[in-house]
C-alpha cells in the first residue's frame, strides 16, 4: 500500500492535523449563505433542474476545515464565483483559495474537495479541483497531484488521509 | 448532653421500643418510616423517640451507634417542622458534639444536621455554630460524594435564609473547588444527573451571594482565560448570573480584567456560543454598573467602563478592510443595551463616527456594513422611552439619518436598500422624530419600492411591510400623499385592464392592489382604501374591463387581507363588514341572475375559485364581530337566501327573484357557499333565525344532484351549523334528518356520491365536537372502505377528518374543536382499520391502507412513536402498496422509527434497504425524497448491521445522484454520504 508521502499527499506531517500551534490561527471569517430557497420550479415535478454553480457550492460550501472549526464557506476557501459547471457537458471546475500562501493544508483541503465532489456528483462528471491562480505558493505541484487519479485513489487508501478527510465531510455536530 | 440524660431518666416501653430494637439491631428499614409516621400524628414526641434510643447512642460499637443516630436523623428529616425552639437548640448541641464521633457515624449526624438546618425555628446564632463545628471536626473535601451533598445541602439551607458571616472564604472554598463542573454521567445512571444539572446547581451556589465576589472574580477570569471551550462558556454564564446580585462595589477592582477577557474572546472565537455568552456578560455588567446605587461620595464607574469599551472599540469601526468591525459592533451594542444612560453614552459617541464612514466608503456592500450597524444601535434606542423631548439624543442626529436613509433607499444594490427600508422603519418608531417632509419623501421612496419588478422581490415585500407599519403611525402622511397615488394607479390599471393590455401592465395592477391592503393598518385608512376596492370590483362587473379569474381573485385576496387588519379594531371590523359583505352579496346576486346578457365578469363570479376567494373574505370579515353586531347582520343574511329578501343590498333591482333553495337556476344555487361563509364564521351565541327551515333547506340541497360544489357547500354548512349547536333535542333532530337522508341516499341510486358527502361532513362535525353519535358515523364511513364504488373517495375522506379545514369548522370561526381530537380519533378507530384491511379482499385492501396512512399522517410524531411498533408488520406491508399517497406516509411513518428505535428496525434491514431503494426511483418526486430520506436515516442502524449492505447501497444511491430534480439530488447526496462514512476512519 502506498504511503501518503509516497503518494505524494504530504501535508500531514509537523504542526496541523495532530495538533500543536495553527498555522494561520485568528483567520478573517466570512458569513454563512442560506439555505438555498427553494423556487417553484424546484417543487414542480415536471421541470428538470440543472446542476448550476449554486448546487456545487452546495455540496462543498460546509467541509470543515482540517484545522479551524470552521467551513471553508465560512474561511472563504471556497466561494460560488469559482465554480464553474456545464450540467450539458458533464464539466465541473473547481478553484479554491487557501487562507494563506504557505499553507500546509491545501493539497488536504483539495483532497476533500475531491472526495466530497466524487462522492456527491453523477459519475459522467468529469471534475477538475484546482488552487485559485496564484494564491499559493505550492500552486502548481499540488494541482497536479488533485489532478492525478491514481495518487488520488491511493491517498484514499491510506487510513490516516482518509480519517482526516471524512472528519472533513462529517456533518458539523 | 440533654439526651443521653433523659435517655437515663425512663426505661422506653412498648411499641416505639420495639420498632427502635427492630431498626437498630434487626437492621430493619421499615420502623423509621413507621416512627415518623406517628410522631407526626402525635403518638410520641422527638424527646420520647431519644428516651427509647437510649443505650444505643451510647453503645461503644461505632455502628449501632452510626443507626441510632441515622433513625433519629430520618425521623427528624421528616419531623422537623414539628419541632419547638428549645429541642432544636438541644439537638443541635448534641449532633455538634456527634461530629467528633467515629467516621462511620459522621453521614448520619450530617443527615440530622441537614434536617436541623431546614427547621424554621432555628434560633438566631445556631447556623454559625453549625458551620463552625462541620468545617472544624471534618475534612469536607475528602467525605464521599453523598455526604459532601449533605453538607452542600445544610449550606444552602443556611444561606436561603440566613447570613453566612465568618465563613465567606471557608463556604467558597469547598464549594468552588468544582468549579467548572467536569462530569459525564456514569452509564445507566439511576439518578439521571446530566451535567447541565450539576453546573445550574453548582451555579446557583457561587452566584448565590455578593460576598464570594473577591474570590470568585478572579477564579472567573482565570478560566474564561483557559483553553477549554466548556469552561470559558460555564465562566461567562456564571459572571452573567452574579452580575444579578453584584453591585459596583463588588466588581469595581476586576473590570478591567473582566472587560480585557470578554474582548478578546468575542474578537477572537470561533464559537458562537462564546461570543453569544461573551455579550451576554458585558450586557450583564453594564446593566449591574447602570443600576448601582452609589454613596454621595462614590464614582460612578459606568462612564469609565464604557469609555474603555468605546476606547478599544471604535477604531475597528473605521478600519477600512472592515476586519474587527462585526465584533466590535456587538460588543458596542451588548454595552449599550444594558441601559439608557449607557444607550446615550455609546450612541452619542458611536453614530458621528458611523455617519461619517458611510460617506467616507462608497461601495454599496460596505455601506450596506456600516447601515446594518447603525440600524443596530436605533433598534437599542426602542427599549427606552423618553420622557422630555428634547433630551432624546437621536434628535441630533436626525437629519444626517435620513439622507442617509434616503441614500441608501434609491443605491443600485438590493441589499443596501433592503437595510435602508428596516432603518427608515425604526425611524419612524420614534416618537416625534421624523417631521412632516421627511414622512412625505418616506411614503414617495415607499410607494416607488411597492412597484419594483419581480426580481427585487424582498425589496418590494420589506416595502411594503415598512409602510404597514408606518401607516399606523403617520395616518395622515399615508392618507394624503400615498393613498391618492394609488387610486390613480388602479384607475390607470382599469384603462389598461379594459383593453385587455400586456402583462406588466397586470402586474402594475397586481402590486398596486398589495399596496392598498398593505397600508390598511389604521382605521382611518381603511375608510379610504376600502371603498377603492370595492369600486373597482364594482367598475370590473360593470363590464367595463376584461377581468379575468385572476384579476378578481387578486381584489378579493387584497379585500382579504384588509379585513384581516381590521380584526384586532372593533369599529373598523364592523365598518369593514358592513361595507363590504353587502356588496360582495349584491355582486354575487347579480351575476347569478338569469340574464340575456352576460358580462364577461358575471360568469368569473361564480367560478369555483372566485367564490372561494370571497369565502374568505367574508369569513375573516365575520369571525371577529361582536355578538350583537353579528345578530344585526344574521337578521339580513338569512332571509337573503331564503325568502330572497334583497333590501338590504346596496344595488338591489334584479331582473328576477333571488331564490337559492327553490328551483332558482344553478347560479344561485352556487351562492350557498358565500351563505355558508357567513353563518359557520358566526359566534357561537349568536342565534340563527328560521334555523330549522335553514337546516332542512341545506339537507335538501346537499343531495341534489344539480351541481356538485353547490351541494357540498350545502352539506359544509348544514355540518358547520351543527358542530356548533348546544346538544339537545333539537341538535338530535337535525342529526337524525341527515342520518336518514344519507341512508336513503347510500343505497344504490343516483345521489349515492352526495349522500357520502353529506356523511363525511356532518361525521367530521361531531368528531371535532366529542359527539357520543359520532363513533357510529365513523364505522358507516369505515364500512364504505370496502365499497367498490365509494372506497377511494372513503379512504380520501380519512384525510379530511383529520386535517384543518380553512373555511368551515375552524376554531377562529367558533367551531367546537377539541385539542386532541386527531390523538382519540387514532385510538378508537386504527385497530378496527387494521382489523378491516386483515379482513378485506385484496381489491380493496389499498383503500384502508389509505385511510390508515391518511390518519397516521396528521398525527404528531411524538404521539404516533410509541404506537408504531404495533404497527411495523402493516407498514413493512404498505411499502409494497403502488399508491403514491401510502407509499409517501408509511415512508414518513418509518423515518422517526429508524431514529428512535434503530435495534427493532434493524431486524428488518433486508426488507428495509430493498424497498427504499425501489422507492427511490418512484414517478412520484415526494416519495423518492420520502425514499432517499429513509435510506439516510437507515444509517442510524447499528453499524454491523449494515456493513454487508454499504457496496450495494452506494452503488445504488449513484443513480439518484443525477435525479432530473434538485430536491431529490440533495436527499441523495446526504444519504450517499453518509454510507460512505459508515465504518469508515474518522466518522
Amino acid at each position: 500500500m502506498p504511503t501518503a508521502a509516497g503518494s505524494g499527499f504530504a501535508m500531514v506531517g509537523g504542526g496541523g492535523v495532530g495538533g500543536g500551534l495553527l498555522e494561520n490561527a485568528n483567520p478573517l471569517i466570512y458569513e454563512r449563505s442560506g439555505e438555498r430557497p427553494v423556487t417553484a420550479g424546484e417543487e414542480d415535478e415536471q421541470v428538470p433542474d440543472s446542476i448550476d454553480a449554486r448546487e456545487i457550492f452546495d455540496l462543498i460550501r460546509s467541509i470543515n476545515d482540517p484545522e479551524h472549526p470552521l467551513t471553508l464557506e465560512e474561511l472563504n476557501v471556497v466561494e460560488q464565483v469559482r465554480v464553474q459547471v456545464s450540467d450539458p457537458e458533464s464539466t465541473v471546475a473547481v478553484a479554491f483559495t487557501p487562507t494563506i500562501p504557505h499553507c500546509s493544508m491545501a493539497t488536504l483541503i483539495g483532497l476533500s474537495i475531491k472526495v466530497k465532489l466524487l462522492r456527491s456528483l453523477p459519475q459522467r462528471f468529469k471534475m477538475d479541483v484546482h488552487i485559485t491562480p496564484g494564491t499559493h505558493a505550492s500552486e502548481h505541484a499540488v494541482n497536479k497531484q488533485l489532478a492525478d487519479k491514481e495518487r488520488v485513489a491511493a491517498a484514499l487508501e491510506n487510513t490516516h488521509l482518509l480519517e482526516v478527510v471524512n472528519q472533513c465531510l462529517s456533518a458539523r455536530s | 448532653m440533654a439526651a443521653a440524660a433523659a435517655l437515663e431518666a425512663v426505661a422506653p416501653t412498648g411499641a416505639l421500643w420495639g420498632l427502635v430494637q427492630d431498626f437498630v439491631m434487626g437492621q430493619q428499614e421499615g420502623p423509621a418510616d413507621q416512627v415518623a409516621a406517628d410522631v407526626k400524628s402525635g403518638s410520641y414526641t422527638v424527646l420520647q423517640v431519644v428516651e427509647a434510643l437510649g443505650s444505643s447512642l451510647e453503645n461503644p460499637e461505632p455502628r449501632t451507634r452510626a443507626r441510632g443516630i441515622q433513625l433519629l436523623s430520618q425521623v427528624l428529616l421528616q419531623c422537623h417542622s414539628l419541632l419547638l425552639e428549645k429541642e432544636v437548640v438541644h439537638l443541635i448541641l448534641f449532633y455538634e458534639n456527634r461530629l467528633k464521633d467515629h467516621h462511620f457515624v459522621i453521614p448520619s449526624v450530617l443527615q440530622g444536621l441537614r434536617a436541623l438546618s431546614l427547621c424554621v425555628a432555628l434560633p438566631p446564632g445556631l447556623a454559625v455554630s453549625v458551620l463552625k463545628a462541620i468545617f472544624q471536626e471534618v475534612h469536607v473535601q475528602s467525605l464521599p460524594q453523598v455526604d459532601r451533598h449533605t453538607v452542600y445541602s445544610i449550606i444552602t439551607n443556611f444561606m436561603r435564609t440566613r447570613e453566612e458571616g465568618p465563613f465567606v472564604e471557608e463556604l467558597f472554598e469547598v464549594t468552588s473547588c468544582y468549579f467548572p463542573i467536569d462530569f459525564t454521567p456514569p452509564p445507566n445512571d439511576p439518578h439521571g444527573i446530566q451535567r447541565e444539572d450539576l453546573i445550574l446547581s453548582l451555579r446557583a451556589v457561587l452566584a448565590s451571594t455578593p460576598r464570594f465576589a473577591e474570590f470568585l472574580l478572579p477564579l472567573l477570569i482565570e478560566k474564561v482565560d483557559s483553553e477549554i471551550l466548556s469552561a470559558k462558556l460555564d465562566s461567562l454564564q456564571t459572571l452573567n448570573a452574579c452580575c444579578a446580585v453584584y453591585g459596583q462595589k463588588e466588581l469595581k477592582d476586576f473590570l478591567p480584567s473582566l472587560w480585557a477577557s470578554i474582548r478578546r474572546e468575542v474578537f477572537q472565537t470561533a464559537s458562537e456560543r462564546v461570543e453569544a455568552d461573551g455579550l451576554a456578560a458585558l450586557h450583564s455588567l453594564t446593566a449591574c454598573l447602570s443600576r448601582s446605587v452609589l454613596r454621595a461620595d462614590a464614582e460612578d464607574l459606568l462612564d469609565s467602563f464604557l469609555s474603555n469599551i468605546l476606547q478599544d472599540c471604535r477604531h475597528h469601526l473605521c478600519e477600512p478592510d472592515m476586519k474587527l468591525v462585526w465584533p466590535s459592533a456587538k460588543l458596542l451594542q451588548a454595552a449599550a443595551g444594558a441601559s439608557a444612560r449607557a444607550c446615550d453614552h455609546i450612541t452619542s459617541n458611536v453614530l458621528p463616527l458611523l455617519l461619517e464612514q458611510f460617506h467616507k466608503h462608497s461601495q454599496s456592500n460596505q455601506r450596506r456594513t456600516i447601515l446594518e450597524m447603525i440600524l443596530g444601535f436605533l433598534k437599542l434606542h426602542q427599549k427606552w422611552s423618553y420622557e422630555d423631548k428634547d433630551e432624546r439624543p437621536l434628535n441630533g442626529f436626525k437629519d444626517q439619518l435620513c439622507s442617509l436613509v434616503f441614500m441608501a433607499l434609491t443605491d443600485p444594490s438590493a441589499q443596501l436598500q433592503l437595510v435602508g427600508i428596516r432603518t427608515l422603519t425604526v425611524l419612524g418608531a420614534q416618537p416625534d422624530l421624523l417631521s412632516s417632509g421627511d414622512l412625505e419623501l418616506a411614503v414617495g421612496h415607499l410607494y416607488r419600492l411597492s412597484f419594483l419588478e419581480e426580481d427585487s422581490q424582498s425589496c418590494r415585500v420589506a416595502a411594503l411591510e415598512a409602510s404597514g407599519a408606518l401607516a399606523t403611525l403617520y395616518p395622515v402622511a399615508f392618507s394624503s400623499h400615498l393613498v391618492p397615488k394609488l387610486a390613480e394607479e388602479l384607475g390607470r390599471g382599469e384603462l389598461d385592464l379594459a383593453r385587455g393590455d400586456e402583462p406588466a401592465k397586470c402586474s402594475r395592477h397586481l402590486r398596486c392592489l398589495q399596496a392598498l391592503s398593505a397600508i390598511s393598518t389604521h382605521p382611518s385608512i381603511v375608510k379610504e382604501t376600502l371603498p377603492l376596492l370595492l369600486q373597482h370590483l364594482c367598475q370590473m362587473n360593470k363590464g367595463y374591463m376584461v377581468a379575468g379569474t385572476s384579476e378578481v381573485i387578486a381584489v378579493c385576496q387584497s379585500l382579504q387581507r384588509v379585513a384581516e387588519k381590521c380584526q384586532q379594531d372593533l369599529e373598523s371590523c364592523w365598518y369593514f363588514h358592513q361595507t363590504a359583505v353587502p356588496c360582495l352579496l349584491a355582486l354575487a346576486v347579480q351575476a347569478s341572475m338569469p340574464e340575456k346578457e352576460h358580462s364577461v365578469l358575471r360568469k368569473v363570479l361564480l367560478e369555483d375559485e372566485v367564490l372561494a376567494a370571497m369565502v374568505s373574505v367574508i369569513g375573516t370579515a365575520t369571525t371577529h364581530l361582536s355578538p350583537d353586531l353579528a345578530a344585526q347582520s344574521v337578521a339580513h343574511i338569512v332571509p337573503l337566501f331564503l325568502d330572497g329578501n334583497v333590501s338590504f343590498l346596496p344595488e338591489n333591482s334584479f331582473p328576477c327573484r333571488f331564490q337559492p333553495f327553490q328551483d332558482g337556476c344553478s347560479g344561485q344555487r352556487r351562492l350557498v357557499a358565500l351563505l355558508m361563509a357567513f353563518v359557520c364564521s358566526l359566534p357561537r351565541n349568536v342565534e340563527i333565525p328560521q334555523l330549522n327551515q335553514l337546516m332542512r333547506e341545506l339537507v335538501e340541497l346537499s343531495c341534489c344532484p344539480s351541481c356538485p360544489s353547490s351541494s357540498t357547500a350545502a352539506a359544509k354548512c348544514f355540518a358547520g351549523l351543527l358542530n356548533k349547536l348546544p346538544a339537545g333535542q333539537q341538535l338530535d333532530e337535525f342529526l337524525q334528518l341527515a342520518v336518514d337522508k344519507v341512508e336513503a341516499g347510500l343505497s344504490p341510486g343516483p345521489y349515492r356520491s352526495q349522500a357520502f358527502t353529506l356523511l363525511l361532513w356532518v361525521t367530521k362535525a361531531l368528531v371535532l365536537r366529542y359527539h357520543p353519535l359520532s363513533s357510529c358515523l365513523t364505522d358507516r364511513l369505515m364500512g364504505l372502505l370496502g365499497d367498490p364504488e365509494l372506497g377511494p373517495a372513503a379512504a380520501d375522506g380519512f384525510s379530511l377528518l383529520m386535517s384543518d379545514c380553512t373555511d368551515v369548522l375552524t376554531r377562529a370561526g367558533h367551531a367546537e374543536v377539541r385539542i386532541m381530537f386527531r390523538q382519540r380519533f387514532f385510538t378508537d378507530n386504527v385497530p378496527a382499520l387494521v382489523q378491516g384491511f386483515h379482513a378485506a379482499s385484496q381489491d380493496v385492501k389499498p383503500n384502508y391502507l389509505k385511510g390508515l396512512s391518511h390518519v397516521l399522517n396528521r398525527l404528531p410524531k411524538p404521539v404516533l412513536l410509541p404506537e408504531l411498533p404495533t404497527l411495523l408488520s402493516l407498514l413493512l406491508e404498505a411499502l409494497s402498496c403502488s399508491d403514491c399517497v401510502v407509499q409517501l406516509s408509511t415512508l414518513s411513518c418509518l423515518q422517526p422509527l429508524l431514529l428512535e428505535a434503530p435495534q427493532v428496525m434493524s431486524l428488518h434491514v433486508d426488507t428495509l434497504v430493498t424497498k427504499f431503494l425501489n422507492l427511490s426511483s418512484s414517478p412520484s418526486m415526494a416519495v423518492r425524497i420520502a425514499a432517499l430520506q429513509c435510506m439516510h436515516a437507515l444509517t442510524r442502524l447499528p453499524t454491523p448491521v449494515l456493513l454487508p449492505y454499504k457496496p450495494q447501497v452506494i452503488r445504488a444511491l449513484a443513480k439518484p445522484l443525477d435525479d432530473k430534480k434538485r430536491l431529490v439530488r440533495k436527499e441523495a447526496v446526504s444519504a450517499r454520504g453518509e454510507w460512505f462514512l459508515l465504518g469508515s476512519p474518522g466518522s
